[in-house]
Order: structure tokens, then C-alpha cells, then sequence
């Protein structure tokens, strides 16, 4: 067998890499492996390079949609204008809203990576936070109307007034964010 | 020795446990999307959340912008695994916030925002875990991260979504690499979403016998399952490295000693030393005292050795570029003058 990186040599390294269960082996001479391995400083941060998530990326899309099915190329996201082709090319989205744009094609794919889709571990606390203030707010705005169809005025002021004061803590909060 | 090779290794089979965080914010499109002015912004707001906090740490970070320092700096960083190569490579629009003992190494605008690394010597996954999840408290603090209610934390690629957590283990692994037995141990973690990588080099021609298992599942599970399942995985690893070594010494001992001696020998004498075999020698000594063939050397010696023989640390060790063959020549010296 000839070397898959120089097809010069004989190749008598072989690699043989499995990642999530999927296998890809790579067969050099041993000057290309040489040259390849010699200070490698392939972080922990990525993948190796022969064997990038879009490599495999590539793969789930071929087997879940057929080859390159023609809406994959019509999605963009109306934030960062990424196309999903372009995430699919990369392995990488080009903001936060991608998920919800390409939720309907990411999410099977994030499920295959993942072998599952729901986050049950650390929330931002900040955030958290947050997000009960604006629940309370929308909870008290319905107490309001039901509080002014009822005609209890001195009520609707005092829900007005927590509603206001909460609103400024959620400035207050996301000024300082 | 060194504050950072001081806490690069522990002592034993266990190195280092490193935990890393991937963060990005809210409303700011992910790095490689992002404008010079926004990358300017980026690097301003992160560094702000930590040095001009109220927390006791603050004062103990300094801020690193790459392009600052110069590509042999840079290189060396990335040799001692403060930062990553994609930082590296990145360097123009790029920074890293260091804490002083550097254990904590915060990079910014790396494949994500905010790359949060805490490296601890030994086995001390949760510690340094505990701690990463306190320093990025701190970062929310003043900062809004990009989060979905159902992914979890969002990241530019979806293999990090979720927890955004990689928790990693560096293992001095030998026996298991001589006698092969890597292959199998690879093949069976990949089934339980953990993967095991060489630290220089590839796959099974992992340079030194020094591999990193690291969880490759970040969505799904809590970061507390996370960390117990690839400690798990390392205890049964470390297990099967110590009875493979008892094993080789009961059946081929007096081999295991030649080949440990001999790599001394080499080591103490030889006048040129690429990098890999350099560090195979350096892996075999190692192995000697770990098991307590070799007894007069300091194994603290190894890891500074297994840090200032790579090419750029080399380099600035020797205040100046070097070409590959004086390289080899020069760590040949290196070695010889620390260990003979």
C-alpha cells in the first residue's frame, strides 16, 4: 500500500483513529508520519486533523438528508447570515441564533453527537435569574389587567409600581452585563 | 524549577487533570465571525470581569494579548498547554488572561469566546473543576453568556454544546504502550463517550507515552456525570498500567531494567536527540522511577526535562533561533548537563 499523504512510498504506519464509534485509518511511510507527528501540538481543544467534527459532520448530513438536499443551501441565519451549507462545510455555526434557525437540521445532528438534546447541567446564575424576573413580570401584568376589569384601583397601582421596579432591576442587571 | 512545569505534573502515573470551559456571549457572533473592532471589545469585557472584579484573585492575572509577544513566546505557551494552537494561530486577534501560578489560563476569542482552563499536577479533576466553575461565576458577574434553556451553553461548533466542558486527564502510560495494550483500552472508551489521545504525537504513536483521556459528550449530562465517568474510566486505566508493569517486571525484568538503564545511558551521553526520541527516552526513565528501578533521580527532573527539550521552549532557553540540527544538538546538551 502507498502512502495516503506523499503516494510515493510504501506506507508501513498506520493510524487508526475511533471517535464516537467511527473509524477512519490513515496509512503513511514513515517520513509523512514522521513529519506529521513530530511536535504535533494538537490541542486538547480540537480534533485531530484528518478526523475534524466536520469530516464526520459531513457524514451524519449524507446519511440523515441524502446528499446535499437543496434547502440545506437555502437556510441562512437572518443574524450572522451563516448558511447552514456553510456550517456543514466548517462543523462550525456563526452565532447563538443558529441553533434556533437551523434548530430543525442541528438538532438531530447535536442528538447523534451527543446521544441526547436536553442540558441538565450548570445554568448561567445571572441569567437564571433573569429569566425568573421576566416570568414574574409577565405573571404580575396579568394580575394588573385582571386587577383594572375588576375595578381595584388601589391593587393595579401597587402590581404597577412592583412591575416598574422589577423592570429596573432587569436594566439595572443587564446594563451592568 | 519553573512555576508552570512545576504545576504541569504530579508524581506519579497521573500528571496533570485539566478542565476547560467553553463559553461565548450573548448577542456577539461567535469568533470566526467577528470584526476586528468587536474581537478589540471581546478581549476588553472578558479581561475586565476578572482583573477589575472585587474577587482576591483579580490582581493575580495578567493579561496577554499574542500578538504582543513574539512567535517564539507564543510557541512556548503552547508547548507548556497554556494555550491552545488555535489561539496560536490566531494570534493577531487573540489573548490570554494568566493567573500567576498558571494554573488558570482564560483564552480569549479562541473557537469560542472564552476558553476557561484550569490545570492542576495529580489527579484533582473535581478541584480544578470547583474552581473553573467559581472563576466563570466571576465572569458572569459582569458578562451575559449565550445560553439556550434546552442546548445548555451554545458554542460555535455543537461537538461543545451543553455543559461546554471537557475535563481531561494526562496519563504516563508506558507499559501500556509497549505491550500494545492502548489499542484495546481506545477501543472500549470510545463506547462509553471518552476518548484517549497522545499529548505529542497521534493515536497509538503517542510521542512519550503520554496520552490525555478527556470526555467527548458534553450535552445531556451534569458536569458532577462528567467528571465521574472519565474518573472512572482513569482509575480502571491507571489499574491496568500498574499491572501491566507488574506484570513486564515479573516475566521480563531484567529486559524492563536494560531497556530503562540503556535509555539512561543514551540520555546521559548522546550528542544529538531528535525530539521524539528524546522524549521516549525521557518516558522510559520515567517509568524506571516510578517503579523504583531508578532511585537517584529526582522525577521533578524529568518533567522539567519533558518541557525544556520541546522546540520553542528550547529555543528561548537558549535566547536565540535555532535551526533543526543544532536543535538536537542543543537538547542533547540540555539533557546530558541535567541528568549526568
Amino acid at each position: 500500500m502507498l502512502c495516503q499523504s506523499c503516494n510515493q512510498k510504501e506506507a508501513n504506519v498506520h493510524i487508526t483513529k475511533i471517535i464516537n464509534g467511527v473509524k477512519t485509518e490513515l496509512h503513511l511511510c514513515e517520513d509523512c508520519a514522521k513529519q506529521k507527528n513530530e511536535f504535533n501540538f494538537s490541542s486538547p481543544f480540537s480534533f485531530g486533523s484528518d478526523l475534524s467534527f466536520q469530516n464526520i459532520l459531513d457524514g451524519f448530513v449524507e446519511v440523515m438528508g441524502g446528499s446535499k438536499p437543496q434547502y440545506f443551501e437555502e437556510e441562512k441565519c437572518s443574524v450572522c447570515g451563516t448558511t447552514f451549507e456553510d456550517f456543514r462545510r466548517t462543523g462550525f455555526v456563526g452565532c447563538g441564533n443558529c441553533y434556533k434557525e437551523f434548530n430543525k437540521n442541528i438538532v438531530p445532528l447535536i442528538r447523534r453527537i451527543h446521544g441526547n438534546i436536553h442540558h441538565t447541567g450548570k445554568l448561567p446564575r445571572r441569567a437564571a435569574g433573569l429569566l425568573k424576573l421576566k416570568r414574574r413580570i409577565n405573571n404580575l401584568k396579568e394580575e394588573l389587567k385582571m386587577a383594572v376589569n375588576n375595578e381595584e384601583y388601589e391593587k393595579a397601582a401597587k402590581i404597577r409600581d412592583e412591575i416598574k421596579e422589577l423592570e429596573a432591576k432587569i436594566k439595572d442587571q443587564e446594563t451592568r452585563g | 524549577m519553573d512555576k508552570s512545569v512545576e504545576n504541569m505534573f504530579g508524581t506519579d502515573i497521573v500528571l496533570t487533570s485539566r478542565i476547560r470551559i467553553a463559553r461565548n456571549l450573548e448577542n456577539m457572533p461567535f469568533p470566526h465571525k467577528m470584526t476586528n473592532e468587536q474581537t478589540r471589545k471581546l478581549i476588553n469585557e472578558v479581561a475586565s470581569s476578572i482583573i477589575d472584579s472585587n474577587s482576591a484573585i483579580a490582581h493575580t492575572f495578567d493579561l496577554i494579548k499574542l500578538k504582543d509577544i513574539n512567535q517564539l513566546e507564543r510557541l512556548s505557551l503552547v508547548e507548556k498547554h497554556l494555550i491552545s494552537m488555535d489561539l496560536f494561530k490566531n494570534y493577531d486577534k487573540t489573548a490570554v488572561l494568566l493567573n500567576s501560578d498558571r494554573t488558570v489560563s482564560i483564552m480569549i476569542n479562541e473557537e469560542d469566546h472564552i476558553r476557561l482552563q484550569v490545570i492542576y499536577p495529580g489527579l484533582k479533576i473535581k478541584e480544578a473543576y470547583e474552581y473553573a466553575s467559581r472563576l466563570d461565576d466571576l465572569i458572569e458577574e459582569k458578562i451575559t453568556y449565550a445560553f439556550d434553556s434546552k442546548l445548555g451553553y451554545l458554542t460555535s461548533c455543537p461537538t461543545n454544546i451543553g455543559t461546554g466542558l471537557r475535563a481531561s486527564v494526562m496519563l504516563h502510560l508506558p507499559a501500556l504502550t509497549i505491550t500494545k495494550n492502548i489499542n484495546n483500552i481506545l477501543n472500549t472508551v470510545t463506547q462509553v463517550g471518552i476518548t484517549i489521545r497522545g499529548i505529542y504525537g497521534e493515536g497509538s504513536n503517542a510521542m512519550g507515552n503520554i496520552y490525555q483521556i478527556s470526555n467527548q459528550v458534553t450535552l445531556g449530562l451534569s458536569e458532577e456525570d462528567i467528571i465521574n465517568n472519565l474518573l472512572a474510566v482513569v482509575n480502571k486505566i491507571i489499574l491496568q498500567e500498574k499491572r501491566t508493569r507488574g506484570i513486564m517486571l515479573e516475566k521480563q525484568g531484567m529486559e524492563l531494567e536494560d531497556d530503562i538503564y540503556r535509555s539512561l545511558g543514551v540520555l546521559k551521553y548522546a550528542r544529538v536527540l531528535s525530539a521524539s526520541e528524546c522524549l521516549n527516552l525521557l518516558s522510559k526513565v520515567r517509568m524506571g522511577i516510578e517503579m523504583g528501578i531508578i532511585k537517584d533521580i529526582d522525577i521533578n527532573k524529568i518533567n522539567e526535562l519533558i518541557v525544556k527539550v520541546q522546540p520553542a521552549t528550547l529555543q528561548i532557553i537558549e535566547g536565540r533561533e535555532l535551526d533543526s540540527r543544532t536543535r538536537d544538538i542543543t537538547r542533547a546538551k540540555i539533557v546530558r548537563k541535567s541528568i549526568s
